[in-house]
């Protein structure tokens, strides 16, 4: 049972992996993204860390997705380029991701943990558990806690003076031509014509 | 099931994560790479957690978490201003830094 459960979990995992760097449109690519995640979470269920799928479920699939959908259809879907700035990077790029994913697999079947070929010790009941998690974090744990909380603020701050800056940005590219032609032209045959230009551009900025 | 096939496929997830941000130009499909191996690390970590009977790895886990969240939300609001300011998204055509 717990066999068909890893092997379910696995192949959505792999599968969901694959699609999100095979798949041509971003959108889908998050999609993907998704079907791995729940996946993901599915196996860290197998492996009693009930806090941490729930956490994955709800704060991954859940938030962080929305987040990236969102970009994806604000961005639009963009077409990638046949240029290679890397002579055979598309065929280059898999053979070295295959020569890391040998190595990583060396790395773990040779090791000299010994209880890596058990399914580990028996763990008490609550081992895992949002109440045992929480404790963890609010005693042993403290300093890292607080410090993530700083770190997601620190995010969110930048987050808002990075997206949130618009007049630069609007001005420099909507406004421009214009802005370049509107004053020039009306200002030279009479004056009244460019007070109106300019309430008309001004108006036109925000 | 051993442990040590949870770790086998967590590897394999790194690499293929590895592979897509080798291959893919668009700065959200590398951010979206970026995920996949992040969450490959998480399940390492939880894998041995659950190999040493010990929960300090999913404190780890649910602090990648809290990191992955903070880098997408920066990384997000870079693309967001990357596309207001109609730079190309493409990493190879965002060159200025380059020495």
């Amino acid at each position: 049972m717990v066999q068909v459960a890893f092997f379910a979990g696995a192949i959505g995992a792999i599968a969901g992996a694959v699609g999100v760097v095979a798949l041509r449109n971003p959108f889908y690519s998050v999609l993907a993204l998704v079907v791995h995640l729940v996946a993901l979470a599915g196996l860290f269920l197998l492996l009693y860390a009930q806090f941490v799928a729930a956490a994955q479920v709800v704060v991954y699939a859940g938030a962080v997705m929305v987040l990236y959908v969102f970009v994806a259809a604000y961005v639009g879907a963009v077409e990638e380029p046949i240029w290679e700035p890397i002579p055979g990077q598309r065929l280059l790029a898999p053979l070295l991701a295959a020569a890391l994913f040998v190595e990583l697999s060396i790395a773990i079947l040779g090791t000299g943990l010994s209880a890596l070929d058990s399914e580990g010790p028996t763990v008490p009941l609550g081992f895992g558990s949002p109440a045992a998690i929480g404790t963890l974090l609010l005693e042993r744990f403290l300093v890292v806690f607080e410090a993530a909380s700083m770190l997601l603020l620190v995010a969110a701050v930048g987050a808002v003076v990075l997206a949130g800056r618009r007049v630069p940005s609007a001005g420099a590219r909507g406004e421009a031509p214009g802005q370049a032609i509107g004053p020039a032209a009306p200002s030279a045959p009479e004056p009244g014509g460019s007070g109106v230009a300019d309430e008309h551009a001004a108006g036109g900025v925000p | 099931m051993d442990v040590t096939w949870y770790l086998v496929l967590s590897a394999l997830l790194f690499s293929i994560g590895a592979g897509g941000v080798l291959i893919r130009r668009s700065p959200l499909v590398i951010l979206l790479c970026l995920e996949l191996m992040l969450n490959a690390g998480n399940l390492a970590l939880v894998a041995f957690a659950r190999d040493r009977g010990d929960q300090d790895g999913q404190i780890f886990a649910l602090i990648v978490m809290v990191v992955a969240a903070c880098e997408v939300v920066v990384g997000l609001g870079l693309i967001v201003a990357m596309f207001r300011r109609r730079l190309p998204l493409n990493v190879d055509e965002m060159r200025n830094l380059r020495g």
